[in-house]
């Protein structure tokens, strides 16, 4: 077990909400460590539309997802943001008063005084595929990612789409594999050029099959898979001999572990009051898409304005006694220091 | 106005009226026509609102564009005559069409 990290401020999810967090509780002197199962900043807006334009952000009239998410990582970088991606947050227990565990999927542990949740959507997870009985097979022989590559050493591997994860994991196994199949409904791809041109000269140099169309069915024994049934784009049907499935379908958002964390939830969202966005467990906040109360909206500026005020509360528990000043970022000496622009 | 009808996995059929301009899936979320997910909205971002149109509907319809080809490949199980549902634009030519909705949006 990897010793316990310490901080003011864990955020759960690096989506733009709680990017914003990182900068308004910096401004309060709070120090943030934020953990994201992603590998990279701006949750929906990275992962799901970061070359399409959002138009609604005040002062913006344009501002393509990607954009948005790094101009929100240059406000938040005078904080000092620690950040963990691929990490997702599992577990979150209450300790005692300001004082709250939360650990993991990849052993790090958090002691923090304020959790602050911006989990929007839930926790982006591979989508699955709903071929018949594949549930039998996930235990193994088919993989949504791929943790240690050595496990796949000598496999038959299939792997099933067409965007960077499937390009990027076919040209990477295909030297430890004992053969290689993709497999992807169209003769086109998404993914980088590069990768495309690889995967298309290992095919010509007969290391590895490429097959356009489709699975429809999954053989195997006790978990353990054999091959898969593809329907090819003319309409035939053949077999794959592969022990080793691995399907790329993009992501897709599910609530995850915060349902199991004891905090009151609304139809999966977690209920917050409206002054201070904190939950039903003092201590730990819930802002942006992941939270519900009257009139809620689910807008990236709705989670901004959350942010700001939660950012007060979280100051309170974290400095108990000492008087908080409301001071303006224009005129402020001290918080123009603490952005270093003064 | 158009009437356009969604046809259920287990063949229960759901009528709505669609209006000139909004696109097929917005009739069907408006409507609460079960098994249209449309998670991201309609930015064809998320394929979650495929469809099958009806053979004889197909080609008045439309083409797929090449974003929603792209985007089709996170759908599962697609044919020629998948389309996403939040790119196909309500017309009146469009009056009575039929499309039928996946067993599961994944
Ligand atoms: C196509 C599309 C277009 C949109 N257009 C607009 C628009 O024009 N204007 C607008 O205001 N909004 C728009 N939105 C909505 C906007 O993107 C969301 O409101 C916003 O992303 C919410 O931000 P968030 O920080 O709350 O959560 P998210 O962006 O959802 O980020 C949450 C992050 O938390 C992580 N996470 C969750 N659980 C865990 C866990 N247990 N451990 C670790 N990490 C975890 C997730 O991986 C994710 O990265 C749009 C959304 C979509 C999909
Ligand atoms: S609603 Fe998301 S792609 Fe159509």
């Amino acid at each position: 077990m990897s010793d316990v990290i310490s901080t003011d401020v864990v955020i759960i999810g690096a989506g733009p909400c709680g990017l914003f967090a990182i900068f308004e509780l910096g401004l309060l002197d709070l120090k943030c460590h934020v953990i994201d199962i992603l590998d990279r900043p701006g949750g929906q807006c990275a992962e799901l539309y970061p070359e399409k334009p959002i138009y609604d952000i005040p002062a913006l009239p344009l501002v393509t997802g990607a954009d948005l998410t790094a101009r929100l990582m240059e406000q938040a970088k005078p904080f000092k943001p620690q950040f963990h991606f691929n990490q997702m947050v599992t577990t979150l227990e209450k300790r005692g008063d300001n004082d709250f565990l939360l650990a993991t999927d990849g052993g790090l542990q958090f002691a923090a005084k304020v959790v602050v949740i911006a989990a929007g959507g839930g926790s982006f997870q591979p989508k699955k595929p709903p071929i018949p009985g594949i549930e039998a097979y996930e235990n193994g022989s088919v993989l949504y990612s791929v943790k240690k590559m050595e496990a796949l050493r000598g496999k038959d591997i299939l792997i099933v789409g067409g965007g960077d994860s499937a390009l990027d994991w076919t040209n990477n196994l295909q030297p430890i594999a004992k053969s290689m199949t993709l497999l992807h409904r169209r003769d086109e791809f998404r993914a980088a050029p590069d990768s495309v041109n690889k995967m298309r000269e290992l095919v010509a140099a007969g290391k590895m099959q490429l097959k356009i169309g489709q699975v429809t069915g999954l053989k195997g024994e006790g978990g353990v898979l054999s091959g898969a049934t593809i329907k090819l784009a003319d309409g035939t049907v053949e077999d794959v001999a592969c022990n080793a499935m691995l399907p790329f379908f993009g992501l897709t958002m599910k609530l995850g572990p915060v349902a199991e964390w004891g905090l009151n939830l609304t139809e999966n969202l977690i209920a917050v009051d409206t002054a201070k966005f904190e939950t039903s467990v003092p201590g730990i906040f819930a802002v942006g898409d992941i939270n519900t109360y009257p009139g809620k909206l689910k807008l990236i500026l709705s989670g901004f304005h959350e942010a700001a005020l939660m950012a007060q509360q979280a100051f309170r528990y974290v400095n108990p006694g000492e008087r908080l000043m409301f001071q303006y970022t224009t005129s402020s000496t001290n918080l123009q220091r603490k952005l270093g622009v003064n | 106005m158009a009437k356009i009808t969604f046809i259920q996995h287990d063949g229960s059929e759901i009528s709505a009226n669609g209006v000139a301009g909004m696109t097929v899936m917005e009739t069907a979320v408006k409507n609460q026509v079960p098994g249209i997910d449309a998670d991201c909205g309609g930015a064809c971002a998320c394929a979650t609102c495929h469809v099958y149109v009806e053979p004889e509907w197909v080609e008045k319809a439309g083409a797929r564009n090449p974003m929603e080809e792209d985007m089709l490949d996170f759908a599962f199980d697609v044919r020629e005559n998948s389309r996403l549902s939040c790119q196909i634009k309500v017309t009146d030519a469009l009056d009575g069409l039929r499309v039928k909705v996946p067993e599961k949006q994944f």
